[in-house]
Protein backbone atom coordinates (compact mmCIF):
# COMPACT_ATOMS: atom_id res chain seq x y z
CA UNK A 1 0.00 0.00 0.00
CA UNK A 2 1.48 3.32 -1.01
CA UNK A 3 0.30 6.35 0.91
CA UNK A 4 -0.15 9.57 -1.04
CA UNK A 5 3.01 11.35 0.06
CA UNK A 6 3.17 14.97 1.13
CA UNK A 7 6.64 15.53 -0.27
CA UNK A 8 9.52 17.05 1.69
CA UNK A 9 8.02 20.35 2.84
CA UNK A 10 4.70 21.91 3.78
CA UNK A 11 4.89 25.48 2.50
CA UNK A 12 1.27 26.18 1.58
CA UNK A 13 -2.05 24.73 0.53
CA UNK A 14 -2.06 26.35 -2.92
CA UNK A 15 -0.22 23.51 -4.60
CA UNK A 16 -1.60 20.64 -2.55
CA UNK A 17 -4.19 18.18 -3.82
CA UNK A 18 -7.53 17.65 -2.03
CA UNK A 19 -6.33 14.09 -1.27
CA UNK A 20 -3.21 15.37 0.48
CA UNK A 21 -5.28 17.79 2.55
CA UNK A 22 -7.73 15.04 3.51
CA UNK A 23 -4.82 12.75 4.41
CA UNK A 24 -3.58 15.32 6.93
CA UNK A 25 -7.08 15.84 8.40
CA UNK A 26 -7.68 12.08 8.67
CA UNK A 27 -4.28 11.54 10.27
CA UNK A 28 -5.01 14.33 12.77
CA UNK A 29 -8.09 12.49 14.11
CA UNK A 30 -6.25 9.81 16.13
CA UNK A 31 -3.71 12.37 17.37
CA UNK A 32 -6.46 14.22 19.24
CA UNK A 33 -6.72 11.25 21.59
CA UNK A 34 -3.00 11.35 22.42
CA UNK A 35 -3.45 14.76 24.07
CA UNK A 36 -6.21 13.30 26.29
CA UNK A 37 -4.00 10.50 27.69
CA UNK A 38 -2.59 10.53 31.21
CA UNK A 39 0.86 10.43 29.59
CA UNK A 40 0.52 12.78 26.63
CA UNK A 41 3.32 11.33 24.59
CA UNK A 42 3.96 8.72 21.93
CA UNK A 43 7.43 7.69 20.69
CA UNK A 44 6.75 8.13 16.96
CA UNK A 45 9.41 10.84 16.35
CA UNK A 46 11.91 9.72 18.96
CA UNK A 47 15.41 10.83 17.98
CA UNK A 48 14.24 13.47 15.48
CA UNK A 49 15.52 16.98 16.07
CA UNK A 50 13.29 19.90 15.17
CA UNK A 51 14.19 23.60 15.15
CA UNK A 52 11.46 26.19 15.55
CA UNK A 53 12.84 29.20 13.75
CA UNK A 54 10.66 32.20 14.53
CA UNK A 55 11.52 35.53 12.95
CA UNK A 56 8.20 37.05 14.08
CA UNK A 57 6.40 37.21 17.38
CA UNK A 58 4.10 34.27 18.03
CA UNK A 59 2.75 32.57 21.12
CA UNK A 60 -0.07 30.33 19.99
CA UNK A 61 1.52 28.90 16.87
CA UNK A 62 4.94 28.40 18.43
CA UNK A 63 3.58 26.77 21.57
CA UNK A 64 1.23 24.62 19.51
CA UNK A 65 4.10 23.37 17.33
CA UNK A 66 6.24 22.79 20.38
CA UNK A 67 3.54 20.72 22.10
CA UNK A 68 2.99 18.75 18.90
CA UNK A 69 6.72 18.02 18.64
CA UNK A 70 7.10 17.06 22.28
CA UNK A 71 4.01 14.83 22.27
CA UNK A 72 5.63 12.93 19.40
CA UNK A 73 8.88 12.63 21.43
CA UNK A 74 10.98 14.79 19.09
CA UNK A 75 13.78 16.92 20.51
CA UNK A 76 13.13 20.61 19.95
CA UNK A 77 15.08 23.82 19.93
CA UNK A 78 13.56 27.29 19.66
CA UNK A 79 15.40 30.04 17.85
CA UNK A 80 13.97 33.55 17.86
CA UNK A 81 15.28 36.31 15.61
CA UNK A 82 16.07 38.64 18.47
CA UNK A 83 18.97 37.50 20.60
CA UNK A 84 20.31 35.18 17.89
CA UNK A 85 22.90 35.53 15.15
CA UNK A 86 20.09 36.84 12.93
CA UNK A 87 20.37 40.17 14.73
CA UNK A 88 24.05 40.18 13.76
CA UNK A 89 23.08 40.16 10.09
CA UNK A 90 23.33 36.48 9.22
CA UNK A 91 21.22 35.48 6.23
CA UNK A 92 18.32 33.05 6.51
CA UNK A 93 20.11 30.38 4.49
CA UNK A 94 23.32 30.69 6.51
CA UNK A 95 21.38 30.38 9.75
CA UNK A 96 19.60 27.28 8.49
CA UNK A 97 22.76 25.69 7.05
CA UNK A 98 24.52 26.15 10.36
CA UNK A 99 21.63 24.49 12.12
CA UNK A 100 21.73 21.67 9.59
CA UNK A 101 25.43 21.21 10.25
CA UNK A 102 24.35 20.24 13.76
CA UNK A 103 22.29 17.44 12.18
CA UNK A 104 18.70 18.50 12.52
CA UNK A 105 15.75 16.82 10.77
CA UNK A 106 13.09 19.50 10.45
CA UNK A 107 12.66 23.26 10.53
CA UNK A 108 9.44 25.04 11.42
CA UNK A 109 9.76 28.58 10.16
CA UNK A 110 7.83 31.80 10.65
CA UNK A 111 9.14 34.75 8.68
CA UNK A 112 7.90 38.25 7.73
CA UNK A 113 8.76 37.72 4.04
CA UNK A 114 6.32 35.95 1.72
CA UNK A 115 7.93 32.87 0.20
CA UNK A 116 10.57 32.46 2.94
CA UNK A 117 9.56 28.87 3.75
CA UNK A 118 9.71 27.69 0.16
CA UNK A 119 12.99 29.53 -0.38
CA UNK A 120 14.48 27.73 2.60
CA UNK A 121 12.99 24.36 1.67
CA UNK A 122 14.67 24.53 -1.74
CA UNK A 123 18.06 25.09 -0.13
CA UNK A 124 18.28 22.66 2.77
CA UNK A 125 17.75 18.92 3.01
CA UNK A 126 15.67 19.01 6.20
CA UNK A 127 11.88 19.05 6.04
CA UNK A 128 10.53 22.61 6.19
CA UNK A 129 7.14 23.52 7.61
CA UNK A 130 5.72 26.99 7.05
CA UNK A 131 4.36 28.52 10.25
CA UNK A 132 3.41 31.74 8.46
CA UNK A 133 5.37 33.65 5.82
CA UNK A 134 4.55 37.32 5.27
CA UNK A 135 1.21 37.75 3.52
CA UNK A 136 1.58 34.44 1.69
CA UNK A 137 0.32 31.40 3.63
CA UNK A 138 -0.17 29.91 7.07
CA UNK A 139 -1.04 26.34 6.06
CA UNK A 140 -1.31 24.67 9.48
CA UNK A 141 -3.76 27.37 10.63
CA UNK A 142 -5.99 26.67 7.63
CA UNK A 143 -5.72 22.91 8.23
CA UNK A 144 -6.83 23.28 11.83
CA UNK A 145 -9.68 25.53 10.68
CA UNK A 146 -10.73 22.83 8.20
CA UNK A 147 -10.56 20.14 10.88
CA UNK A 148 -12.66 22.27 13.25
CA UNK A 149 -15.29 22.91 10.58
CA UNK A 150 -15.39 19.19 9.73
CA UNK A 151 -15.78 18.28 13.42
CA UNK A 152 -18.63 20.73 13.90
CA UNK A 153 -20.57 20.14 10.69
CA UNK A 154 -19.46 16.63 9.72
CA UNK A 155 -18.38 17.83 6.29
CA UNK A 156 -16.75 20.69 4.42
CA UNK A 157 -18.17 20.18 0.96
CA UNK A 158 -21.12 22.42 0.26
CA UNK A 159 -20.76 24.52 3.41
CA UNK A 160 -20.85 28.30 3.11
CA UNK A 161 -17.83 29.81 4.82
CA UNK A 162 -17.22 33.56 4.97
CA UNK A 163 -13.89 35.13 5.94
CA UNK A 164 -14.53 38.47 7.62
CA UNK A 165 -12.16 41.39 7.93
CA UNK A 166 -8.64 42.05 6.73
CA UNK A 167 -8.43 39.57 3.87
CA UNK A 168 -5.88 41.69 2.01
CA UNK A 169 -3.06 41.30 4.53
CA UNK A 170 -4.02 37.89 5.90
CA UNK A 171 -2.00 34.75 5.22
CA UNK A 172 -4.61 32.88 7.24
CA UNK A 173 -7.27 34.03 4.77
CA UNK A 174 -5.14 33.02 1.80
CA UNK A 175 -4.50 29.50 3.09
CA UNK A 176 -8.16 29.15 4.07
CA UNK A 177 -9.31 30.19 0.60
CA UNK A 178 -7.16 27.48 -0.98
CA UNK A 179 -8.08 24.78 1.49
CA UNK A 180 -11.81 25.48 1.58
CA UNK A 181 -12.20 25.69 -2.17
CA UNK A 182 -10.15 22.51 -2.75
CA UNK A 183 -12.43 20.63 -0.36
CA UNK A 184 -15.56 21.93 -2.05
CA UNK A 185 -16.82 24.62 0.33
CA UNK A 186 -18.49 27.78 -0.98
CA UNK A 187 -16.27 30.66 0.03
CA UNK A 188 -17.06 34.33 0.55
CA UNK A 189 -15.21 37.30 2.01
CA UNK A 190 -16.59 40.35 3.78
CA UNK A 191 -14.92 43.56 4.89
CA UNK A 192 -14.12 47.13 3.94
CA UNK A 193 -13.18 47.57 0.28
CA UNK A 194 -9.77 48.85 1.32
CA UNK A 195 -9.00 45.45 2.88
CA UNK A 196 -10.25 43.25 0.00
CA UNK A 197 -7.68 41.96 -2.48
CA UNK A 198 -8.31 43.19 -6.00
CA UNK A 199 -9.76 40.66 -8.42
CA UNK A 200 -10.72 38.17 -5.72
CA UNK A 201 -14.11 37.61 -7.42
CA UNK A 202 -12.25 36.03 -10.30
CA UNK A 203 -11.29 33.15 -7.99
CA UNK A 204 -14.98 32.31 -7.64
CA UNK A 205 -15.22 33.95 -4.24
CA UNK A 206 -18.35 35.94 -3.35
CA UNK A 207 -17.67 39.40 -1.93
CA UNK A 208 -20.02 40.98 0.61
CA UNK A 209 -19.68 44.66 1.38
CA UNK A 210 -22.01 44.44 4.38
CA UNK A 211 -21.65 42.09 7.34
CA UNK A 212 -25.45 41.66 7.45
CA UNK A 213 -25.40 40.07 4.00
CA UNK A 214 -22.58 37.73 5.01
CA UNK A 215 -24.46 36.63 8.14
CA UNK A 216 -27.59 35.91 6.13
CA UNK A 217 -25.61 33.74 3.71
CA UNK A 218 -23.07 31.88 5.85
CA UNK A 219 -22.94 28.62 7.82
CA UNK A 220 -19.53 29.55 9.22
CA UNK A 221 -17.91 32.93 9.89
CA UNK A 222 -14.14 32.94 10.23
CA UNK A 223 -13.47 36.35 11.77
CA UNK A 224 -9.93 37.52 11.03
CA UNK A 225 -7.87 39.62 13.36
CA UNK A 226 -7.85 43.31 12.50
CA UNK A 227 -4.17 44.11 12.58
CA UNK A 228 -4.16 47.37 14.48
CA UNK A 229 -1.29 48.86 12.54
CA UNK A 230 -3.65 48.95 9.54
CA UNK A 231 -5.53 51.82 11.10
CA UNK A 232 -2.46 54.00 11.23
CA UNK A 233 -1.87 53.30 7.55
CA UNK A 234 -5.36 54.57 6.71
CA UNK A 235 -7.09 51.34 5.67
CA UNK A 236 -9.89 51.99 8.18
CA UNK A 237 -11.00 55.27 9.80
CA UNK A 238 -11.18 54.11 13.43
CA UNK A 239 -11.57 50.96 15.51
CA UNK A 240 -14.92 52.17 16.78
CA UNK A 241 -16.23 52.71 13.34
CA UNK A 242 -14.94 49.30 12.27
CA UNK A 243 -16.81 47.66 15.15
CA UNK A 244 -19.96 49.62 14.32
CA UNK A 245 -19.94 48.61 10.65
CA UNK A 246 -18.24 45.18 10.59
CA UNK A 247 -18.19 43.96 14.19
CA UNK A 248 -19.72 40.48 14.66
CA UNK A 249 -22.29 41.09 17.39
CA UNK A 250 -25.09 38.97 18.92
CA UNK A 251 -27.65 41.47 17.62
CA UNK A 252 -26.48 40.90 14.06
CA UNK A 253 -26.27 37.13 14.44
CA UNK A 254 -29.81 36.99 15.82
CA UNK A 255 -31.13 38.03 12.42
CA UNK A 256 -29.84 34.81 10.88
CA UNK A 257 -32.40 32.01 10.58
CA UNK A 258 -29.78 29.38 11.56
CA UNK A 259 -26.98 29.23 14.14
CA UNK A 260 -23.67 30.29 12.65
CA UNK A 261 -20.41 28.69 13.69
CA UNK A 262 -17.96 31.36 14.83
CA UNK A 263 -14.21 30.99 14.31
CA UNK A 264 -11.24 33.26 14.94
CA UNK A 265 -7.55 32.46 14.43
CA UNK A 266 -6.51 34.67 17.36
CA UNK A 267 -5.34 36.77 18.99
CA UNK A 268 -8.74 38.44 19.25
CA UNK A 269 -9.42 42.15 19.50
CA UNK A 270 -12.56 41.89 21.60
CA UNK A 271 -14.92 44.74 20.84
CA UNK A 272 -13.30 45.43 17.48
CA UNK A 273 -13.83 42.63 14.95
CA UNK A 274 -15.75 40.41 17.37
CA UNK A 275 -18.02 41.05 20.34
CA UNK A 276 -17.12 39.20 23.55
CA UNK A 277 -20.61 37.73 23.80
CA UNK A 278 -20.06 36.12 20.39
CA UNK A 279 -16.51 34.98 21.07
CA UNK A 280 -17.62 33.26 24.28
CA UNK A 281 -21.04 32.26 22.95
CA UNK A 282 -22.52 28.81 22.37
CA UNK A 283 -21.63 28.66 18.66
CA UNK A 284 -18.03 29.73 19.08
CA UNK A 285 -15.45 27.02 18.29
CA UNK A 286 -12.48 29.32 18.87
CA UNK A 287 -10.95 27.19 21.62
CA UNK A 288 -11.64 23.98 19.67
CA UNK A 289 -9.49 25.52 16.94
CA UNK A 290 -6.64 25.83 19.42
CA UNK A 291 -7.05 22.23 20.60
CA UNK A 292 -7.19 20.96 17.03
CA UNK A 293 -4.07 22.95 16.19
CA UNK A 294 -1.89 20.57 18.18
CA UNK A 295 -3.43 17.48 16.53
CA UNK A 296 -3.07 18.89 13.01
CA UNK A 297 0.56 19.85 13.62
CA UNK A 298 1.28 16.39 15.02
CA UNK A 299 -0.18 14.90 11.84
CA UNK A 300 1.93 17.15 9.60
CA UNK A 301 5.13 16.41 11.53
CA UNK A 302 4.41 12.68 11.55
CA UNK A 303 3.62 12.47 7.83
CA UNK A 304 6.61 14.57 6.78
CA UNK A 305 9.00 12.69 9.08
CA UNK A 306 8.21 9.34 7.50
CA UNK A 307 7.30 10.46 4.04
CA UNK A 308 10.70 11.12 2.52
CA UNK A 309 11.00 9.96 -1.04
CA UNK A 310 14.32 8.17 -0.56
CA UNK A 311 12.71 5.93 2.06
CA UNK A 312 9.77 4.93 -0.08
CA UNK A 313 11.39 1.79 -1.51
CA UNK A 314 12.17 0.55 1.99
CA UNK A 315 8.44 0.04 2.40
CA UNK A 316 8.77 -3.39 0.81
CA UNK A 317 9.19 -5.02 4.20
CA UNK A 318 5.45 -5.02 4.63
CA UNK A 319 3.51 -4.29 7.74
CA UNK A 320 4.03 -7.26 10.03
CA UNK B 1 3.67 -13.76 -10.65
CA UNK B 2 3.86 -17.12 -8.89
CA UNK B 3 0.64 -18.87 -8.01
CA UNK B 4 -0.49 -18.59 -4.42
CA UNK B 5 -1.60 -21.65 -2.51
CA UNK B 6 -4.29 -20.91 0.02
CA UNK B 7 -4.83 -23.48 2.77
CA UNK B 8 -7.66 -23.11 5.21
CA UNK B 9 -6.60 -23.75 8.80
CA UNK B 10 -9.78 -22.63 10.58
CA UNK B 11 -13.31 -22.52 9.24
CA UNK B 12 -16.16 -20.66 10.94
CA UNK B 13 -17.05 -23.54 13.29
CA UNK B 14 -13.45 -24.24 14.27
CA UNK B 15 -12.87 -20.54 14.88
CA UNK B 16 -15.98 -20.36 17.05
CA UNK B 17 -14.76 -23.35 19.12
CA UNK B 18 -11.30 -21.82 19.45
CA UNK B 19 -12.72 -18.50 20.69
CA UNK B 20 -14.98 -20.35 23.13
CA UNK B 21 -11.99 -22.21 24.57
CA UNK B 22 -9.88 -19.01 24.70
CA UNK B 23 -12.68 -17.30 26.67
CA UNK B 24 -12.66 -20.13 29.23
CA UNK B 25 -8.86 -20.07 29.48
CA UNK B 26 -8.80 -16.31 30.03
CA UNK B 27 -11.17 -16.61 33.01
CA UNK B 28 -9.05 -19.45 34.44
CA UNK B 29 -5.83 -17.48 33.96
CA UNK B 30 -7.31 -14.38 35.62
CA UNK B 31 -8.96 -16.33 38.45
CA UNK B 32 -12.35 -14.86 37.61
CA UNK B 33 -13.36 -11.66 35.90
CA UNK B 34 -12.99 -9.09 38.71
CA UNK B 35 -9.92 -7.21 37.44
CA UNK B 36 -10.08 -8.34 33.84
CA UNK B 37 -9.71 -5.87 30.95
CA UNK B 38 -9.51 -7.02 27.33
CA UNK B 39 -7.46 -4.86 24.97
CA UNK B 40 -7.79 -5.58 21.25
CA UNK B 41 -5.06 -4.53 18.84
CA UNK B 42 -6.31 -2.70 15.77
CA UNK B 43 -7.73 -3.92 13.45
CA UNK B 44 -8.92 -7.49 13.86
CA UNK B 45 -7.78 -7.86 17.45
CA UNK B 46 -10.48 -5.36 18.42
CA UNK B 47 -13.24 -7.51 16.90
CA UNK B 48 -11.84 -10.66 18.48
CA UNK B 49 -11.61 -9.00 21.91
CA UNK B 50 -15.23 -7.90 21.60
CA UNK B 51 -16.31 -11.45 20.76
CA UNK B 52 -14.30 -13.03 23.55
CA UNK B 53 -15.68 -10.48 26.03
CA UNK B 54 -19.23 -11.41 25.00
CA UNK B 55 -18.47 -15.12 25.37
CA UNK B 56 -17.06 -14.55 28.86
CA UNK B 57 -20.14 -12.52 29.79
CA UNK B 58 -22.37 -15.36 28.59
CA UNK B 59 -20.52 -18.10 30.40
CA UNK B 60 -20.10 -16.11 33.63
CA UNK B 61 -23.69 -14.82 33.78
CA UNK B 62 -25.25 -11.38 33.94
CA UNK B 63 -23.25 -9.25 36.41
CA UNK B 64 -19.86 -9.75 34.77
CA UNK B 65 -19.45 -6.91 32.25
CA UNK B 66 -15.94 -7.12 30.87
CA UNK B 67 -14.31 -3.75 30.13
CA UNK B 68 -12.70 -3.72 26.69
CA UNK B 69 -10.46 -1.31 24.90
CA UNK B 70 -8.73 -0.83 21.58
CA UNK B 71 -5.09 -0.12 20.95
CA UNK B 72 -3.45 1.20 17.81
CA UNK B 73 0.30 0.67 18.06
CA UNK B 74 1.28 2.60 14.91
CA UNK B 75 2.87 5.45 16.88
CA UNK B 76 4.91 2.99 18.95
CA UNK B 77 6.39 1.08 16.03
CA UNK B 78 10.18 0.90 15.80
CA UNK B 79 10.28 1.12 12.02
CA UNK B 80 8.81 4.51 11.01
CA UNK B 81 12.13 5.34 9.38
CA UNK B 82 12.15 2.25 7.18
CA UNK B 83 8.55 1.60 6.21
CA UNK B 84 7.25 5.16 6.19
CA UNK B 85 4.15 6.35 7.98
CA UNK B 86 0.96 4.40 8.08
CA UNK B 87 -1.63 7.10 7.50
CA UNK B 88 -4.48 4.90 8.62
CA UNK B 89 -4.14 5.15 12.37
CA UNK B 90 -7.01 3.48 14.18
CA UNK B 91 -8.72 4.49 17.36
CA UNK B 92 -7.05 3.96 20.73
CA UNK B 93 -9.49 3.68 23.59
CA UNK B 94 -8.54 2.41 27.04
CA UNK B 95 -11.39 1.91 29.54
CA UNK B 96 -10.17 3.75 32.64
CA UNK B 97 -6.89 3.46 34.51
CA UNK B 98 -5.18 0.09 34.03
CA UNK B 99 -3.36 0.20 37.36
CA UNK B 100 -3.89 -3.06 39.30
CA UNK B 101 -5.94 -4.59 36.47
CA UNK B 102 -5.25 -7.81 34.64
CA UNK B 103 -4.95 -6.65 31.04
CA UNK B 104 -5.25 -9.26 28.30
CA UNK B 105 -3.92 -8.17 24.92
CA UNK B 106 -5.92 -9.79 22.12
CA UNK B 107 -4.58 -9.98 18.57
CA UNK B 108 -5.31 -12.04 15.50
CA UNK B 109 -1.80 -13.23 14.58
CA UNK B 110 1.41 -13.48 16.60
CA UNK B 111 4.48 -13.47 14.36
CA UNK B 112 7.69 -11.48 15.00
CA UNK B 113 6.46 -10.16 18.35
CA UNK B 114 7.21 -6.55 17.40
CA UNK B 115 3.56 -5.52 17.49
CA UNK B 116 3.25 -6.96 21.00
CA UNK B 117 6.45 -5.19 22.08
CA UNK B 118 4.94 -1.90 20.89
CA UNK B 119 1.63 -2.71 22.61
CA UNK B 120 3.44 -3.37 25.92
CA UNK B 121 5.19 -0.01 25.66
CA UNK B 122 1.95 1.75 24.87
CA UNK B 123 -0.01 0.07 27.69
CA UNK B 124 2.65 1.14 30.17
CA UNK B 125 1.70 4.74 29.36
CA UNK B 126 -1.86 4.08 30.55
CA UNK B 127 -1.00 2.86 34.05
CA UNK B 128 0.63 -0.12 35.74
CA UNK B 129 -1.44 -3.28 35.32
CA UNK B 130 -0.73 -5.97 37.91
CA UNK B 131 -0.42 -8.40 35.04
CA UNK B 132 -0.48 -8.33 31.25
CA UNK B 133 -1.28 -11.51 29.31
CA UNK B 134 -1.26 -12.21 25.61
CA UNK B 135 -4.05 -14.02 23.79
CA UNK B 136 -3.85 -14.67 20.03
CA UNK B 137 -6.04 -16.51 17.58
CA UNK B 138 -3.10 -17.76 15.51
CA UNK B 139 0.53 -18.26 16.54
CA UNK B 140 2.53 -18.63 13.33
CA UNK B 141 6.02 -18.81 14.89
CA UNK B 142 8.92 -16.72 13.56
CA UNK B 143 9.58 -14.65 16.65
CA UNK B 144 12.25 -11.93 16.54
CA UNK B 145 11.77 -10.97 20.20
CA UNK B 146 11.48 -13.02 23.41
CA UNK B 147 7.68 -12.87 23.54
CA UNK B 148 5.24 -15.76 24.00
CA UNK B 149 1.46 -15.97 24.05
CA UNK B 150 -0.37 -17.18 27.17
CA UNK B 151 -3.39 -18.36 25.24
CA UNK B 152 -3.38 -19.55 21.62
CA UNK B 153 -6.34 -20.48 19.42
CA UNK B 154 -4.31 -22.32 16.79
CA UNK B 155 -0.59 -22.85 16.24
CA UNK B 156 0.74 -23.23 12.73
CA UNK B 157 4.23 -23.47 11.26
CA UNK B 158 4.88 -20.91 8.53
CA UNK B 159 7.84 -19.55 6.60
CA UNK B 160 8.87 -15.92 6.23
CA UNK B 161 7.25 -15.61 2.79
CA UNK B 162 3.89 -16.97 3.91
CA UNK B 163 0.91 -14.88 4.91
CA UNK B 164 -1.77 -15.65 7.45
CA UNK B 165 -5.11 -14.21 6.37
CA UNK B 166 -7.59 -13.82 9.22
CA UNK B 167 -11.13 -12.88 8.23
CA UNK B 168 -13.80 -11.96 10.72
CA UNK B 169 -17.52 -11.67 10.12
CA UNK B 170 -17.72 -8.02 11.29
CA UNK B 171 -15.17 -6.73 8.77
CA UNK B 172 -14.88 -9.39 6.09
CA UNK B 173 -18.31 -11.00 6.05
CA UNK B 174 -17.12 -14.42 7.23
CA UNK B 175 -15.03 -16.19 9.83
CA UNK B 176 -12.06 -18.00 8.33
CA UNK B 177 -8.29 -18.29 8.67
CA UNK B 178 -6.09 -19.23 5.72
CA UNK B 179 -2.37 -19.64 5.25
CA UNK B 180 -1.19 -18.35 1.88
CA UNK B 181 2.04 -19.82 0.57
Amino acid sequence: MTAPALGKDLTGLEHMTPEQIRLILDTAEPFKEVSERPIKKVPALRGKTIVNLFFEASTRTRVSFEFAEKRLSADTVNVAATGSSVSKGETLVDTARNLEAMRIDMVVIRHPSSGAAEFLGDRIASNVINAGDGKHEHPTQALLDLLTIRDKHGRIEGLKVCLVGDVLHSRVARSNLWGLSKLGAEVAVCGPWTLMPRGIEELGVTVFGRIEEAIEWADVLNVLRLQLERMEKGFIPSLREYYRVFGVTPERLERSPKPITIMHPGPMNRGVEIDSRVADGPHSVILDQVTNGVAVRMAVLYLLAGGRAELADAAKRGSE
Amino acid sequence: MSTEIRTQILDARAMSRALQRMAVEIVELAHGTGDLVLIGIQRRGVELAERIAKLIEQQEGAPALIPRGALDITLYRDDLGTVGPNPVIGETHIPGDLTDKHAVIVDDVLYTGRTVRAALDELADFGRPKRISLCVLVDRGGRELPIQADIVGKSVKTGPGDRVDVQVEELDGRDQVDVIR
